[in-house]
């Protein structure tokens, strides 16, 4: 099954609340490990290699050329 | 300073052929007594080649340096009567532990997979086993170790190879068929032939202790990211440098201590014991009595040299590749050249094969030396973060695995190494039937328990057992039955018919479930205990090309 790149969040702005709030209290520094953390655990919950490659793909930041 | 082990001091002695002023002309010359020209030297004599090693020293490592000896190695040195005595000598570990600063992120047992006569790893002092290497040379009489003979320069011809080499007698020069360069990462016969070495340069630098102590500590591999007893300096931009340490037992209640320091270290300064003793108090408690042995510090390199063969001149070991040592891929895949490498020269040197056999030494060792690269890259990268982000990223990891399972495949302190099948060899005839397990062409043989004559042995003594000495070694056709199957050649070469369940009885069914085998079964299997092909049932035209294909004809 290919990356879905539709909406699939039946609350977009309940859950883009709830991930704010989940880092509220943490340093930049704490709030970038959790967001580390937070990457291997979905990662590993996808489990798809060809998914996972699509989302680093697109998740690289606009006017970067592609990972090498 | 060394407590627990004298060096000995080899005798040099002069060549007739230097005393006589006459140029010799040698079938094999070894560059280099270190673990890996040593065990060329014996795999030379195991089968039939008279070979000549010279070595620019006259004793064996010093310090422990390579300490890690995996299965396959093992099983190699096992078939030159030298596995047994390692493994009763050397240290065997099961248990790891994990720590991330003050932590320990978990534990693993290694749970062996049983049924193989050697364990999966050893640890033991170098010198010990350059020792006992070195003893084996002396009794073999194929084999002429050289001391105190440095090899200064090398000219080639088609089929020869001219070395200068020096001794304390002066100047003298020798010809050889095939020089086997295992003169280590800094070859200078490497630079001789202008050999290109390239890679990646790691930045960081390692402080490797071994301390003596009666410690209280088990037998257990312990690994620190980041620990409390020895943090990394934080650089102007704020980023503290990750640091690791590992903790290891060798022989004679002999640790190995390996510390990373940071980029700008100066090593001479790290190596002074008033600076390497606090170190350790610091690690091991105020209370910790040890007495340090051998100190070291070392930077490396991941690099390889583009091929594997220059001329008449072979590289094996680091000469030929050098890895990170996290997973103790170095020596362990040295010696796994010399068991793809010598079968070939001998038949090469018989005029058996041609030589585009050598050649395939180049195409299967660099495809596994390639791999082992990655493996150690890989680690390397984990080991030593290069940037904030991916520091992170890794303490992402180490948070994570302390309570989350999924977390700790990802932890990477070096892999065990294994070996590499070589899947995609011009040698292997590929599968033409449904085979299932590991056993597929291009691997190394598994071992399993067997009885042979009633008595309870191991499968791969029992195809050592099939070795014609001063052969290039045997093919055999190992064939499950007793359905029909013969002997084949393809000139002087033979494979010979090994039946199991009449030459070897597969008593606890390891063997049968390894290879996947039904009734009628036959693998062809090569000197070095690869497969080379396998089939359902016997076909004399079929098993007759693969061999040939074995023989690069």
């Amino acid at each position: 099954m290919p990356l879905n790149r539709q909406p699939n969040l039946t609350d977009p702005d309940g859950f883009y609340e709830e991930l704010i709030n989940a880092q509220r209290g943490l340093s930049d520094e704490q709030a970038q490990l959790m967001n580390a953390k937070l990457i291997l655990v979905l990662a590993n919950h996808i489990g798809d290699r060809a998914v996972l490659r699509e989302a680093l793909a697109v998740a690289r930041p606009l006017g970067v050329d592609a990972a090498g | 300073m060394q407590k627990t082990y004298t060096y000995p001091q080899f005798e040099y002695h002069q060549s007739a052929e230097q005393r006589e002023g006459r140029v010799a002309r040698h079938p094999v010359v070894v560059i280099g007594a270190g673990p890996i020209g040593l065990t060329a030297a014996l795999e030379c004599a195991h089968r039939g080649l008279p070979v000549v090693i010279l070595d620019d020293n006259n004793t064996v490592s010093i310090g422990s340096r390579a300490v890690c000896y995996a299965k396959r190695p093992l099983e190699v040195w096992d078939r030159l009567g030298l596995g047994e005595g390692f493994v009763e000598r050397g240290v065997s570990w099961k248990v790891g532990r994990v720590f991330h600063r003050e932590e320990q992120v978990y534990q693993f047992d290694l749970l062996p997979e049983p049924h193989h006569k050697m364990p999966a790893m050893i640890n033991l002092q170098q010198y010990y086993l350059e020792e006992a290497m070195v003893a084996a040379c002396g009794r073999s009489e194929l084999v002429d170790l050289r001391w105190k003979h440095k090899l200064l320069a090398i000219s080639q011809a088609d089929d020869v190879a001219t070395l200068t080499v020096e001794t304390p007698d002066g100047v003298f020069q020798m010809e050889a068929d095939w020089v086997i360069a295992c003169d280590g990462a800094n070859s200078d016969t490497r630079r001789m032939v202008d050999g290109q070495f390239t890679g990646q340069f790691f930045q960081d630098r390692f402080l490797i202790a071994d301390v003596v102590m009666q410690a209280e500590f088990p037998t257990e591999r312990w690994f620190w990211f980041d620990p409390p007893f020895h943090r990394g300096a934080v650089r102007p931009d704020g980023f503290r440098m990750p640091t690791s340490v590992l903790l290891h037992k060798q022989a004679d209640n002999v640790w190995r201590i390996d510390f990373q320091l940071g980029w700008d270290s100066d090593p001479e300064e790290e190596k002074k014991p008033e600076k390497v003793i606090p170190r350790i108090q610091a690690m091991l408690g105020p209370n910790a009595q040890f007495e340090l042995e051998w100190v070291s510090v070392y930077q490396f390199a991941c690099r390889r040299v583009d091929n594997l063969r220059y001329g008449r001149v072979i590289f094996a070991g680091d000469a030929a590749h050098q890895v990170s040592p996290f997973g103790a891929r170095g020596a362990n895949t040295g010696v796994q050249d010399i068991d793809n490498l010598i079968w070939k020269l001998k038949l090469v040197l018989d005029g058996q094969a041609p030589p585009a056999l050598v050649d395939s030494y180049h195409e299967e060792r660099a495809f596994a030396a390639d791999d082992n690269l990655l493996n150690s890259t890989r680690s390397t990268d984990f080991i030593t973060p290069k940037s904030a982000a991916s520091l992170r990223m890794r303490d992402a990891v180490l948070e994570l695995a302390r309570s989350e399972p999924f977390a700790r495949p990802l932890v990477n302190s070096g892999r065990l190494s294994t070996p590499t099948p070589y899947v995609n060899s011009s040698l292997n005839t590929a599968d033409a039937e449904d085979f299932a397990g590991k056993m597929r062409p291009g691997t190394n043989c598994a071992d399993a328990p067997v009885l042979t004559n009633g008595q309870p042995g191991w499968f791969l003594n029992a195809l050592n057992a099939q070795h014609t000495p001063g052969q290039a070694g045997d093919f055999i056709l190992l064939v499950w039955g007793d359905g029909p199957a013969e002997p084949i050649r393809v000139g002087g070469v033979t494979a010979r018919v090994l039946r199991v369940g009449r030459d070897l009885q597969d008593s606890a069914g390891v063997l049968t479930q390894r290879y996947d085998a039904r009734p009628g079964t036959v693998y062809l299997i090569r000197p070095d205990q690869h497969v080379a092909a396998r089939w359902r049932r016997f076909d004399a035209e079929q098993a007759t090309a693969a061999l040939r294909r074995c023989l690069a004809l």
